[in-house]
């Protein structure tokens, strides 16, 4: 009987431990704060990445020559880099210079988004596939800025 | 809170494209305000997220870089016609919204 009785508690245990492991895990994909208060694309690239180095790579970014108006700047990003893990978004003359990273690992390797730009600067997009980093870039002009006042 | 999440959801062959619009004020935390010359306070969305299926098929850490109103589009393989796809996010001041839609 006291064996029984033992092992339900003990399974129990094990439950709310299998489950508490897994709750953290799915709640703490926690922001990466560091890597957005970066002032830089290097600190933001080791905060986010861990590295700042990256080879060139098959990446096709779809962004205005001139932009306007640098508070929205349509983007869109396609890697062509076979299992693409991640897309981060780098504006390297922003004041904060990373301005996203996508999660791609169970979608197709392409991601679209309106960005801000502070003035003109290169857009980079950083993938990230089988541990290795990926660096595409594209000048984007800017004649209004989108920051600040 | 009225609704924030506007969501287009199409299915082609067997990859379906996402496309999502939340209105949100996406402030840096460094524009001051015209009238009152005080620094409007940071409040933008930090987080993202697609789920299908119950699965998370797309997740987006983002930051005051995103243009006011964000758009956002991707695309996925895992769903069809009739499936429900849920966005939601998540801001840095706690505030959070989600919504549903039927995949076209």
């Amino acid at each position: 009987m006291s064996i029984t009785r033992r092992a339900v508690i003990k399974n129990a245990v094990v439950a709310g431990l299998v489950t508490m492991a897994g709750l953290p895990k799915l709640l703490l994909a926690a922001w990466p704060e560091s890597a957005f208060k970066a002032k830089s694309m290097d600190d933001a690239m080791n905060a986010l990445l861990g590295t700042t180095e990256s080879a060139a790579g098959d990446i096709v970014i779809k962004a205005p020559e001139i932009a306007e108006n640098g508070a929205v700047v349509p983007i869109s990003v396609t890697s062509k880099i076979a299992n693409t893990e991640s897309i981060s978004i780098i504006v390297p003359n922003n004041p904060s210079p990373l301005v996203a990273s996508f999660d791609l690992t169970d979608s197709e390797p392409f991601v679209s988004v309106r960005i801000k730009m502070a003035k003109t600067s290169d857009v980079v997009a950083l993938v990230k596939s089988g541990g290795q980093l990926y660096k595409g870039t594209k000048e984007v002009k800017v004649t209004i800025g989108g920051c600040g006042g | 809170m009225a609704e924030t999440i506007k969501i287009r959801a199409k299915s082609t062959d067997d990859t379906v494209t996402v496309k999502v619009l939340v209105t949100h004020p996406m402030e840096t935390g460094t524009r001051k305000d015209s009238k009152t010359k005080k620094l409007v306070p940071a409040h933008f969305i930090q987080e993202v997220k697609a789920e299908a299926h119950g699965k998370v098929v797309f997740h987006a850490d983002t930051g005051a870089g995103v243009a006011k109103n964000p758009y956002f589009a991707f695309k996925f393989k895992g769903a069809s016609k009739g499936d429900t796809i849920k966005i939601s996010w998540v801001d840095n001041m706690g505030n959070a919204d989600s919504r549903e839609a039927v995949v076209k």
